[in-house]
């Protein structure tokens, strides 16, 4: 019995050992820097992001184009500091070369240009500076969300096809907040009644309200991230500003969290996007359906941005079977952007930023469910660019 | 003129709300010498309760005070473990302290409510837009008002009318003699914090259908609070009042009018981002001229 005992235990071990040594024979999985904002009023925009990113991940059972990969996430607190520290930690003491994840353009800015002249490879889910989409433009950059003025350039296009005359733009005291504000003057060629601009801390709008009262137009823009543009829209609303003027936003304040986050005040609100949920493509149904059974929410564009980004390191993985030092055949397949949006046609402008659609889109009520929903309206922008990228010299 | 008189209207209810706020953070100092940075994280929890307790779909009424009650617990069981062992450390451990109770705050909300901003609606009864001689205005900030102008006397009478309040005051001033005398001065600190906290609890779950409610919100009023009670004399309940509304109606009329002001003068482009600028720091021009010419706020309490 003893012996029997004995030698089935040896069994196991050698098993157990040969198992072991065939896994490290498998390569270490590729490791993917993700530098993201999890904390402070703006963490659950790389929370969403991450979770997409993710998302993608899980769908290959731990791989990317059939490589493994081990996403390394940290959080830099809406600080550049924290995030050139993060960089510098992931590129040479952990030696990685492909990195992702930044949200806001301050601390992409800090970080992406180090990154990406040592070599290694940055694709950004969010973040799409000007200062990087012209001369600065960089061929291991990569872009997946957008530029950050086409956003606000889509708006003017919407805000003139519905016909105003006469809008008031606000935005936060800031380069990003007058960055939104000249890529909304791009394309709205009515008046500009009043331009507003606001502290990044604000939370009271009650003698800006007054402002735009009293400037008698028919519409308003705003580009206010996150908390800033729920504060607004719910005290807009409550001084009744919503039966005189029409509101047209670009996705940030345009997205499922906000529409939550403000309740009724979000219905009839206008907007555009470059994504949306009700999309009908076979990758965006799939994604979106796939989000919903794994977290329990609604996705957001971030979320989908994520998505789209792990889906275009995917293809980029595949041609090279996973090794990334082949940098020139690797860099040429991302060019290639061979994958399956979830926006439906992608391709990249000669910086490496996306040339893609943008679509109008309403907060209506869902007939069926009594819920406020973001429902596409049709498209205002077809394959549109960057005014940036005749700049830039790759 | 009806601008003039919304814009003054809209300066006295931020205000008010920013005295919510102050008058407890005041007390706190005033009485027991401890600058709490936590006072918004309390203010964030009274918001984040009453909002869920909304969405169960129970009265506003119900939401505000559980919010005021959520925020009262907490802030006994903050005075308990943490407070208590700082009123004789000095006041940098005591930020130091309190700095790393709004991170607890802020990732244990994230914990418990996620990341994303919650929705509390404005009361129906409350929620149109009522016309006051010349021009439009939200009811329920008319009730904020009122609310807050309430509490302001409320605290008024508690603190020079009652026993209460006698024993506050003296501590505030006197605390020796006061435990001499055989006060059980650790029980009123423990009462006062409560009611410090009660008061930013209420603030939060008041403040809930007009601003977002989300991890962080506290630090963003914060600062606000702090130059309200600095310019009205720390410690003192009716400093506190008198810093709130100037604060709030320099703030407010600054938005308001220093971008107009500049208009003619400057080009439209400079003089719509210069505005914006200078009217972020025209309260702290407040809070410097105040404090040139009277260096202990404007109602100085305590021993000189």
């Amino acid at each position: 019995m003893r012996i029997v005992a004995r030698a089935s235990l040896a069994a196991l071990l050698t098993l157990s050992m040969a198992g072991s040594s065939a896994f490290a024979a498998d390569p270490a999985p590729l490791k993917i820097g993700m530098i993201t904002t999890l904390s402070t009023a703006g963490g659950y925009l790389g929370e969403d992001m991450r979770d997409g990113f993710q998302l993608a991940i899980d769908e290959e059972h731990g791989k990317l184009g059939g490589v493994p990969v081990q996403v390394v996430v940290e959080d830099d607190g809406l600080k550049p500091a924290n995030g050139k520290l993060i960089a510098d930690k992931f590129r040479i003491q952990d030696k990685i070369d492909v990195f992702t994840g930044i949200i806001y353009s301050n601390v992409a800015l800090a970080v992406v240009p180090g990154l990406v002249e040592s070599g290694a490879f940055y694709l950004s889910p969010n973040a799409g500076p000007s200062q990087l989409a012209g001369k600065g433009c960089n061929k291991n950059f990569f872009v997946v969300s957008w530029q950050n003025d086409t956003p606000h350039e889509a708006t003017g296009q919407y805000a003139q096809y519905l016909g105003l005359k006469k809008m008031v733009v606000v935005a936060p005291n800031y380069t990003t907040g007058k960055d939104a504000v000249a890529g909304f003057k791009r394309t709205f060629h009515g008046e500009i009644a009043e331009e507003i601009y606001t502290a990044l801390d604000q939370t009271d709008y009650s003698a800006e309200l007054a402002r735009i009262r009293a400037a008698n137009a028919d519409g308003i823009f705003y580009f206010l991230p996150g908390g800033l543009g729920i504060n607004f829209l719910k005290q807009f609303t409550q001084a009744g500003l919503k039966k005189t003027m029409k509101v047209v936003l670009p996705e940030f304040s345009l997205e499922s969290h906000v529409v939550a986050a403000v309740g009724n005040a979000a219905e009839g609100l206008y907007g555009t996007a470059h994504w949306l949920k009700d999309l009908p493509y076979a990758a965006n149904k799939k994604f979106v359906s796939e989000f919903i059974k794994k977290y329990h929410r609604e996705p957001t564009p971030y979320a989908s941005q994520g998505y789209d980004t792990a889906k275009l390191l995917a293809s980029g993985l595949r041609a090279v079977n996973g090794d990334v030092s082949k940098a020139d055949a690797f860099r040429a397949a991302l060019r290639k952007a061979d994958f399956q949006s979830t926006r439906g046609a992608f391709k990249f402008g000669p910086n490496q930023f996306p040339i893609q659609d943008w679509y109008s889109a309403r907060v209506v009520r869902d007939a069926k469910t009594g819920k406020l929903v973001i429902r596409g309206v049709g498209k205002i922008m077809a394959q549109a660019g960057d005014v940036y990228s005749n700049a830039c010299k790759l | 003129m009806s601008l003039a008189l919304e814009q003054l209207l809209n300066g006295l209810q931020f205000g008010v709300m920013i005295f919510l706020l102050a008058a407890g953070l005041t007390l706190v100092f005033g009485i027991m010498g401890v600058i709490n940075l936590a006072h918004g994280s309390i203010y964030m929890l009274g918001a984040f309760v009453a909002a869920s307790v909304a969405g169960t779909g129970a009265p506003f009424v119900v939401a505000v005070l559980a919010g005021a009650a959520a925020a009262g617990l907490a802030g006994i069981a903050i005075e308990l473990v943490v407070i208590r062992r700082l009123y004789a450390r000095h006041h940098l451990d005591q930020v130091l302290a309190t700095f790393a109770l709004i991170l607890i705050a802020n990732d244990g909300v994230s914990m418990i409510w996620g990341k994303t901003p919650l929705n509390m609606a404005v009361p129906a009864a409350l929620s149109p837009a009522v016309t006051l001689g010349g021009f439009i205005y939200p009811a329920y900030r008319l009730v904020l008002i009122a609310a807050g102008i309430l509490i302001a006397a409320a605290l008024y009478v508690l603190i020079s009318r009652t026993r209460l309040g006698m024993l506050i005051r003296a501590g505030a001033t006197h605390r020796e003699t006061v435990a001499a005398l055989g006060v059980d001065i650790s029980r009123l600190n423990t009462v006062v914090f409560a009611l410090g906290a009660v008061l930013a609890g209420t603030a939060g779950a008041l403040l809930a259908p007009i601003l977002a409610v989300q991890v962080g919100m506290g630090e963003q009023i914060l600062i606000l609070t702090f130059v309200a009670i600095i310019v009205g004399g720390l410690g003192s309940i009716r400093g506190a009042f008198a810093g709130a509304l100037l604060v709030g109606v320099v703030d407010t009329l600054g938005r308001a009018y220093i971008p107009v002001i500049l208009k003619p003068i400057a080009k439209p482009e400079i003089a719509d981002s210069l505005g914006g600028g200078l009217s972020a720091v025209a309260i702290y021009v407040l809070m410097a001229i105040v404090l040139v010419w009277k260096p202990r706020g404007l109602f100085p309490v305590g021993p000189r």
